[in-house]
């Protein structure tokens, strides 16, 4: 069974994350991983803080554009629906992502979007990885565990 | 600063498209993880559509000798595929599975005001400095290749 999606909006959405990675690149020579820069501003080293900081923040203004001008705005356009409180799934889920990339040195922008693009083979080990424990965690939590978190 | 507008002009992109492909909602990415159950395949659009312009679009950039406004590309000079490659990215999924965030998408939640995303965040911030404090200080602060002096 497939679950009713849109993927015009995907696509569109893929697309700009790529072009946004490709103006890092081009103009500022970085690569564009949301966990490095999670990392660098967890343990700051000095003179090397703030266009993370920007970065990050447009990111919310993005976020926050779509759901609160674009929405409303557009027809076709759907806002986020709300996901149900899950406060354990989140806090042991975001200690092991944390943890977990600062690690690997990369998540799925990083390592998926940026590496890939690279064709760098460190990147594709890291995002077949991830990807396959993800699978298979969701498959213990949801069909083994009955969704226990 | 001209480096910042750029970087704040990504960043827009960056959460628009996240936003628009409904990444920020935990319950498409677990649906994608999700192979036994009802399955979502918005994530691999999603992907495909932002490797599909990388894997184009880095070859071009990076042929020139240096970025339009930084002094030099800081690109990952590792090549080796090891421990912590493999496993911190198998506990990155594990914690991905768990919670249906990564960090891209966890962080551009908190415009949605629900207390999911707060609460993975700081979750993910601990996790972070736990690494750092009690694994290796060294990991995730430089292994790109540093450029003598650079312009902010």
């Amino acid at each position: 069974m497939i679950a009713e999606f849109n993927w015009l909006a995907a696509l569109a959405g893929g697309i700009l994350i790529g072009i946004s990675s490709t103006i890092m690149l081009a103009w500022n020579g970085r690569i564009t991983g949301i966990s490095g820069m999670v990392h660098m501003l967890v343990t700051p080293k000095a003179g090397d803080i703030n266009w993370r900081w920007i970065f990050l923040a447009g990111m919310l203004g993005g976020g926050a554009l779509y759901e609160y001008l674009l929405v409303p705005a557009m027809p076709g356009y759907s806002a986020t629906p709300a996901f149900g409180f899950a406060p354990i799934a989140m806090i042991l889920g975001g200690l092991i992502v944390g943890f977990g990339t600062r690690m690997s040195g990369g998540c799925t922008s990083g390592h998926g979007v940026c590496g890939l693009g690279r064709l760098s083979p460190r990147s594709l080990v890291a995002v077949i990885t991830f990807l396959g424990t993800g699978i298979v965690t969701v498959y213990v939590v949801r069909h083994l565990l009955a969704g226990i978190l | 600063m001209k480096q910042n507008i750029t970087a704040l002009v990504a960043g827009l992109l960056f959460g628009l498209g996240l936003a628009i492909s409904q990444m920020i909602d935990p319950a498409r990415v677990l649906g994608f993880l999700d192979v036994a159950g009802v399955w979502d395949p918005t994530l691999i659009f999603v992907l495909g559509g932002a490797v599909g312009v990388t894997v184009v679009a880095f070859r071009f950039v990076l042929r020139q000798q240096n970025p339009f406004l930084a002094l030099t590309f800081r690109l990952p000079n590792k090549t080796e595929i090891d421990r912590p490659l493999i496993l911190g990215s198998a506990l990155f999924g594990i914690g991905w599975g768990i919670s249906g965030y990564c960090p891209g998408p966890g962080i551009t939640a908190l415009v949605l005001g629900s207390w999911n995303s707060v609460l993975f965040v700081i979750a993910l911030a601990v996790g972070s400095f736990l690494y750092s404090r009690f694994m290796d200080p060294t990991a995730n602060q430089q292994s790109f290749n540093e450029p003598v002096s650079e312009s902010l």
